[in-house]
């Protein structure tokens, strides 16, 4: 290990830009300035136990779980589809996945706005069909759209990733011991796949708990979402306090839920993307 | 031993992009016979396996089980189970589990699974593996469950695809003792794969030949071994000194330049042949004494025997012998009628 120091410029940055601003957040949402200096105070927790910011928090963790679970619905089926021997338009399919992801997150949301819209391109489609139009714009269904468009693909790759490594003659061992298709998979495909599993739904929960654009554009700011909570206090209400503390609540239980989540990724074999 | 046929193939081809891996391969397998196919790496003997095992469709040809085609049944329903070359263990389960995979989806009762997979664990000596987590193995321990995962299902038939090929030779020799113990005395049918001429001279009944997807002889090691039935036999199985002959006529070839007796009739008059003679088959005796003169090429020590290239006129001999000729010196060699083996030359295509 020698070579150590060749990693001080990223210890550097990781110090300058991720450890003293986390410090800052913890400081700020335990302090309180008064008019002799600095002061201790759970103010800014205490603050958060009130029925109105309760219900911001429990709304957005229903929206990332439903979200999360769609995102595994579909995309569970997807990274299979990809991973089977037997599927030869693999590259274009992953492309495809792939694509959406070199556009700009903000500009893909602003798509779903002008496809949504009561005389948006999705309506005028249905018009003319002469069907009643869909008018979800500005609802948790059209928050929910949002981020399972843009989070799918952190579902399907690490999924494919680990479908992808299983070995053929595991599952023909399975299939030579009496094992059904149903069976098979049941038993020895979805077991071996879980470390995938549990890395898709981090990478999609943690993302969809925490977003602040997707429900402010699709959700029109009618549906306050955690991220929307802290981003108020930050940027409107000047509130750095109250703030810091929602932040702290929220990687606190970030961290709650990877802990969860570790427990069923032992033993995987690190699969997944990192 | 019972005659009855278990296992039948039937004019069976199979194409993989553009290359034959099976050539209308025909073949039975009687109850309680220890089977290798054997063949070079591309030769269709792990097709052939997987056929059988139901991994793999035949294009043309059908397969019968105890008389009933299975071309249709799929690998699950079939009464064999699979020890696969890199073993194929479940990597999320312990010992006790992949052996108990199989009895488990049969929904046997616990108790029983419980003693049926103890019985495996005692006859693969693997006792006391059984909470052991199959990564933490080595290769001959990962092996036997694989083996054990396989019988404890009591299978009609066995197949085992290049089963020892990651073992050390030391490994592989016991391994190889323990199999054959093994299918003796649980009266199960063999069909084992290699490419290994020794494993499969050691341990079959009966040995298939394959190469390019064609069966080149189906015979005992013994019959394999001293009367191969073409050039290609004679020179997978074993080392061997190959030479193109004419038959002058019954009982008497020649090559070489000279007319040596042999055992071999019913070829035509002048017809071309492969004169196949085994290294060890070849006498060296004094100068003078030889059919055939050579000069000592180079000496090998092999442990049991010496291996000798020796320049004769335009052929250089593979020689074996535990007697030792100097390097550079000059020597007869010496064939009997019998150890001359005459083969027909391939069809030409």
């Amino acid at each position: 290990m020698k070579q150590r120091w060749l990693a001080a410029p990223y210890l550097i940055w990781m110090i300058i830009f991720i450890v003293v601003p986390m410090f800052l957040v913890l400081f700020y949402s335990v302090a309180e300035q008064t008019g002799e200096g600095w002061r201790l105070t759970g103010d800014h927790f205490r603050r958060f136990v009130d029925p109105i910011y309760i219900n911001v928090l429990i709304r957005s963790i229903v929206l990332a779980l439903v979200s999360t679970l769609i995102c595994l619905l579909l995309g569970y089926p997807m990274a299979a589809i990809l991973a089977s021997r037997e599927y030869s338009r693999k590259k274009i399919m992953y492309m495809l996945i792939v694509l959406p992801m070199w556009m700009n997150f903000l500009l893909r949301t602003y798509a779903w706005m002008t496809l949504l819209e009561r005389n948006g391109v999705i309506n005028s489609f249905l018009s003319l069909l002469r069907l009643p139009a869909l008018d979800i714009l500005y609802t948790n269904q059209a928050v929910i759209l949002g981020m399972v468009y843009n989070f799918l693909p952190f579902m399907i790759l690490p999924i494919y990733s680990v479908l992808s490594k299983i070995d053929e003659s595991v599952i023909e061992a399975a299939q030579d011991l009496g094992g059904n298709n149903v069976t098979v998979f049941r038993r020895v495909v979805f077991p071996l796949s879980l470390p995938g599993v549990v890395s898709g739904i981090t990478m999609v929960f943690m993302p969809a708990v925490t977003t602040f654009v997707i429900s402010r554009l699709l959700g029109g700011g009618q549906f306050m979402l955690i991220g929307n909570l802290i981003e108020q206090q930050f940027l409107s209400s000047w509130d750095w306090g109250f703030g810091s503390a929602l932040s702290v609540i929220m990687m606190l239980l970030i961290l709650a839920s990877m802990g969860i989540m570790s427990k069923y990724e032992q033993d995987g074999g690190g699969g997944a993307l990192w | 031993m019972t005659d009855s046929i278990i296992l039948q193939l039937k004019n069976v081809s199979k194409m993989y992009d553009d290359t034959h891996a099976m050539v209308d391969i025909s073949l039975y397998i009687r109850k309680n016979e220890f089977v290798t196919l054997l063949g070079p790496s591309g030769c269709g003997k792990t097709t052939t396996l997987r056929i059988i095992g139901g991994f793999e469709e035949a294009d043309s040809g059908d397969l019968f089980f105890e008389g009933r085609n299975i071309n249709n049944l799929p690998a699950y329903k079939r009464k064999v189970n699979t020890v696969f070359q890199k073993y194929a263990l479940f990597p999320h389960m312990n010992v006790f589990d992949n052996i108990a995979f199989g009895l488990k989806i049969k929904k046997m009762d616990k108790q029983v699974i419980q003693e049926k997979v103890e019985r495996m664990l005692k006859l693969v000596n693997l006792n006391g593996f059984g909470k052991r987590s199959v990564n933490s193995l080595s290769g001959g321990q990962q092996q036997r469950v694989a083996i054990a995962r396989a019988l404890v299902n009591e299978p009609e038939v066995l197949l085992l695809d290049e089963p020892l090929g990651a073992l050390d030779l030391k490994l592989r020799k016991e391994m190889q003792v323990e199999l054959k113990n093994m299918q003796q005395s649980l009266g199960i049918t063999f069909i084992y794969v290699t490419h290994d001429q020794e494993e499969a001279l050691s341990m079959s009944d009966t040995i298939v030949v394959m190469n390019n997807g064609v069966i080149q002889q189906i015979g005992t090691p013994e019959d394999i071994y001293n009367e191969p039935k073409n050039a290609f036999v004679a020179d997978f199985i074993g080392e061997s000194n190959i030479l193109d002959g004419v038959m002058e006529k019954d009982y008497m070839v020649r090559f070489m330049g000279r007319q040596f007796p042999c055992v071999d009739k019913g070829f035509d008059k002048e017809e071309k042949v492969d004169v196949v003679i085994r290294p060890e088959d070849i006498k060296v005796v004094p100068w003078q004494e030889g059919m055939l003169s050579g000069i000592v090429r180079s000496a090998t020590f092999k442990g049991v025997h010496y291996e000798m290239m020796i320049d004769g006129e335009d052929y250089t001999w593979m020689v074996h012998s535990t007697i030792l000729a100097p390097v550079d010196s000059k020597v007869g060699l010496s064939i009997l009628p019998n150890d001359i083996h005459i083969m027909k030359k391939k069809v030409a295509s």
